[in-house]
């Protein structure tokens, strides 16, 4: 008798004790995880390839995104990492093959980069448009555009669209269908290859 | 009764600190050197007045005739004016833009249209010309903005070409974006 009481005393203590320790190490694991995607979703990690830091981020620092009167300013991940976390990690398991291409040193050179520009710019503005350009609305929102303070001309053009929001019809057009080259510079032959691409009109 | 003894130590430290803080920038000058430092403020005074014309009339180049005993406390004038040699030139006054709509009426027939609206954000590089979105014979219609002429797609011996004639690319070479500033130079046209 004493030798089952024992047993099942040994078998308590096992169950208890490992799920503290899962517990635990489930905590860490986790934890570790998080924090390490978290570092790599800031802008000192994007920068920390000269790929980055010389090209597209310097070109950054020319447009409005990072410069502005109210000094509000987008980081790279802001655009370019979605926020929600499925699509985060969706991304990021995509972002391996960039990872790749950095060990490869494919854009290793100012004119690595610009040959392969184009490129890049396509697969970035085909993701934006995916995704009806929900990195842009992350700030951006219709419901919040007061086109009575904008200039005339963007007013009339952003006014269809605000109407489909309020219907709430999805729009007929997304932010990156129009809004191209507004935080690097456009590539060479990006308008032909953009229509090709069924991404301008 | 030590509180009293205190304060006045501590007064009659002050007092004898005074007068030593005012004797430490306390210069005594020569007359020799007033001299030298009066001419140098004629000059100074005589940049600022003439700054707002153009950079030949300005700075009169005033090598201000310094008696040697001060040779080294005397700064010299050059075209840049009293400017640090080291130091980065003064940023050009940022203007605001003019937007008009309607467009800026020409002042002589053959006058390249001057822009109406800020072109802040366009680029012109070798990569790409960004006036072009709008302004080039496929976008103008959709965009509602006005044509690049038929001349700028023409060669200089009159070739029709395709695209932009490379003579014409850069645009702001002719066009301008207009803004509330003082003419650098006298305009009597």
């Amino acid at each position: 008798m004493t030798q089952i009481k024992d047993r099942k005393r040994m078998a308590g203590f096992f169950i208890k004790g490992s799920l503290l320790t899962g517990i635990i190490v489930g905590i860490i694991l986790w934890g570790g995880f998080n924090w390490t995607m978290a570092l790599t979703n800031t802008e000192q990690f994007c920068i920390s390839c000269h790929e980055m830091e010389d090209n597209v981020y310097k070109e950054l620092q020319e447009t409005v995104h990072w410069s502005n009167r109210t000094g509000v300013r987008a980081t790279c991940p802001d655009c370019h990492v979605p926020k929600e976390w499925v699509h985060k990690i969706i991304r990021k398991i995509k972002a391996s093959n960039e990872v790749y291409h950095k060990i490869m040193g494919t854009i290793d050179t100012p004119e690595k980069f610009e040959n392969y520009r184009l490129t890049m710019a396509i697969s970035e503005w085909k993701r934006m448009k995916a995704t009806d350009s929900r990195e842009c609305r992350n700030c951006h929102n219709f419901a919040s555009m007061n086109l009575e303070k904008q200039e005339p001309r963007s007013a009339e053009r952003h006014d269809p669209h605000v109407w489909e929001v309020v219907d709430g019809k999805t729009p007929s057009k997304t932010c990156i269908d129009c809004h191209k080259g507004i935080a690097h510079h456009l590539p060479k032959g990006w308008e032909e290859a953009a229509k090709k691409a069924g991404l301008q009109d | 009764m030590k509180k009293p003894l205190l304060i006045t130590i501590v007064g009659a430290l002050m007092l004898l600190q005074a007068p030593l803080v005012i004797g430490e920038e306390t210069v005594t000058i020569s007359v020799k050197d007033l001299k030298a430092l009066k001419s140098l403020c004629a000059s100074i005074d005589g940049a600022k007045t003439t700054a707002a014309a153009p950079i030949s009339s300005s700075a009169p180049a005033a090598v201000v005739s310094a008696s040697p005993d001060i040779g080294k406390a005397v700064k010299v004038a050059s075209l840049r004016g009293f400017h640090e040699l080291d130091k980065d030139a003064k940023p050009v006054e940022k203007k605001k833009q003019f937007k008009i709509s309607g467009g800026i009426e020409k002042n002589w027939t053959l006058q390249p249209p001057s822009i109406p609206h800020s072109i802040e954000k366009d680029r012109i590089t070798l990569k790409g010309n960004t006036c072009m979105k709008c302004h080039s014979k496929a976008n103008h219609e959709k965009e509602k903005a006005p044509q690049a002429a038929e001349s700028h797609y023409k060669t200089r011996d009159g070739k029709k070409l395709e695209k932009l004639s490379p003579r014409r690319y850069f645009c702001v070479q002719c066009h301008t974006p207009q803004a509330d500033a003082k003419p650098l130079v006298e305009n009597i046209f």
